[in-house]
């Protein structure tokens, strides 16, 4: 797998992967196709970077860093990563009352998802849609495993809030 | 445990992250805790909502190709002419074409090509990666006394430029380019329709390495002055090696030179 040839099938096993990932991203078609075709460009080229291990997670990482690059959005991790730890007491409005939803329909579910801010979308698909470990998330995130747990129940309580704050209004 | 650590631990419990020690005292707890086990029901739901809902995005087809396309097998067809200025039908035609080769082409490339992940390689990539539009030059000129200070402060070192127009060879550009791990600047000579990029960085002695061809480029090595040297072209390889000499033993671009 350490040859080019190889790393270049490998990429094109995960491009679903990195498409997902860019798409829940980016919300729209065509920014997350030009952020997977930038990243696959990046991956290509600095293929001499990769040291071997899972192709998808170092793929995955260079999606998330070149969605965020283009936005030019809060970058990596840092920023939101002392958030989570400064804000211990505001963790309450993550925490919605436990109501148990009825159906849910697919839209209203992918319109809550996206209404999401995206460290918590990120961690969300990584992690319910790529099916990703903590420790995988982690590397793709640049987050210490603690944190991906913590954002990752943050993002679960606003998700939840969304839903049932639409279905009260319902 | 008390309610406060499942909260936060019931994600890892639920994720499957958790050991078996803390697995067990959060069960624990939740069984005698009505509060926590409405909340273990509800992220289980919201996970199952969340598993049942089709949310996966898979990549389009014509993405797919796009990316396949960009292998470099397969983006040779479309630079064999690699003319600034296509008209649009033409280009539209050769994106098809490539598109419609990429697929068959990418199996049996990556079966053919033996990549070592070498020089050589990555050369043949920069090279057809500039050929992209809008990737060939980032400083346009014909002018070496131009392409020479627009290196400065952009590479830690100070590369040969020089004009072989008498040669046959036309100074089309520069760029900044990644290979073998560093910056490197490229040069970009043209010699009829064919682009010529010249890789240089600062590099000890190595083996002379001999002329190669990969994927139908062709590519020269060489060193001096504590430079080391790739060229690489679609042009015959004769003309390579014509260019090559030339560059050798052509002046460098100095002040003193320019009028």
């Amino acid at each position: 797998m350490n040859t080019r040839a190889g790393f270049e099938i490998e990429v094109m096993k995960h491009l679903d992967a990195a498409y997902n990932l860019a798409r829940w991203l980016a919300r729209n078609d065509q920014d997350a196709e030009d952020v997977v075709q930038e990243a696959v460009l990046r991956a290509f080229r600095f293929f001499g970077g990769f040291r071997g291990g899972d192709a998808k997670v170092w793929l995955l990482a260079i999606v998330r860093n070149t969605f965020y690059t283009l936005r030019s959005r809060a970058p990596a991790a840092g920023a939101v990563d002392e958030f989570d730890e400064a804000i211990h007491g505001g963790e309450d409005h993550d925490d919605p009352q436990a109501v148990l939803l009825r159906a849910i329909d697919a839209q209203s579910l992918r319109d809550a998802l996206e209404r999401l801010p995206p460290e918590f979308r990120e961690v969300l698909v990584l992690r319910e849609l790529e099916e990703c470990s903590y420790k995988e998330i982690a590397s793709i995130t640049n987050l210490k495993i603690g944190t991906v747990m913590s954002r990752l129940a943050r993002a679960r309580g606003r998700l939840q809030l969304e839903l049932t704050g639409r279905e009260v209004m319902a | 445990m008390n309610c406060p650590d499942v909260r936060l631990l019931l994600h890892a419990y639920l994720d499957d992250e958790l050991d078996a020690a803390d697995s067990l005292s959060l069960t624990r707890h939740v069984a005698g805790c009505a509060a926590c086990k409405q909340r273990v029901r509800m992220y289980t739901q919201l996970r199952g909502h969340l598993r049942e809902a089709d949310l996966y995005r898979s990549a389009p087809e014509a993405l797919r190709a796009r990316i396949a396309a960009q292998s470099p097998r397969a983006r040779e067809e479309a630079v064999t002419s690699p003319r600034r200025g296509w008209n649009f039908a033409l280009a539209a035609l050769a994106a098809l074409f490539v598109i419609a080769t990429a697929f068959a082409g990418w199996q049996t490339l990556q079966l053919r090509r033996q990549a070592s992940g070498s020089l050589i390689v990555e050369a043949v990539n920069d090279h057809v990666r500039a050929l992209l539009p809008g990737h060939l030059i980032d400083v346009r000129t014909s002018d070496q006394h131009t392409v020479k200070p627009w290196f400065d402060g952009r590479v830690d070192f100070s590369p040969q430029v020089k004009d072989l127009s008498a040669q046959g060879f036309e100074l089309v550009g520069g760029r900044l380019d990644v290979l073998d791990g560093r910056q490197v600047a490229a040069l970009v000579y043209r010699r009829h329709l064919h682009m010529i990029n010249l890789f240089q960085w600062p590099g000890g002695a190595v083996a002379p390495a001999r002329p190669q061809t990969r994927d139908g480029y062709h590519v020269l090595a060489w060193q001096g002055a504590g430079l080391r040297f790739v060229a690489v072209s679609s042009v015959a390889e004769g003309d390579l090696e014509a260019f090559a000499r030339a560059f050798r033993t052509a002046p460098a671009a100095t002040r003193e030179a320019a009028h």
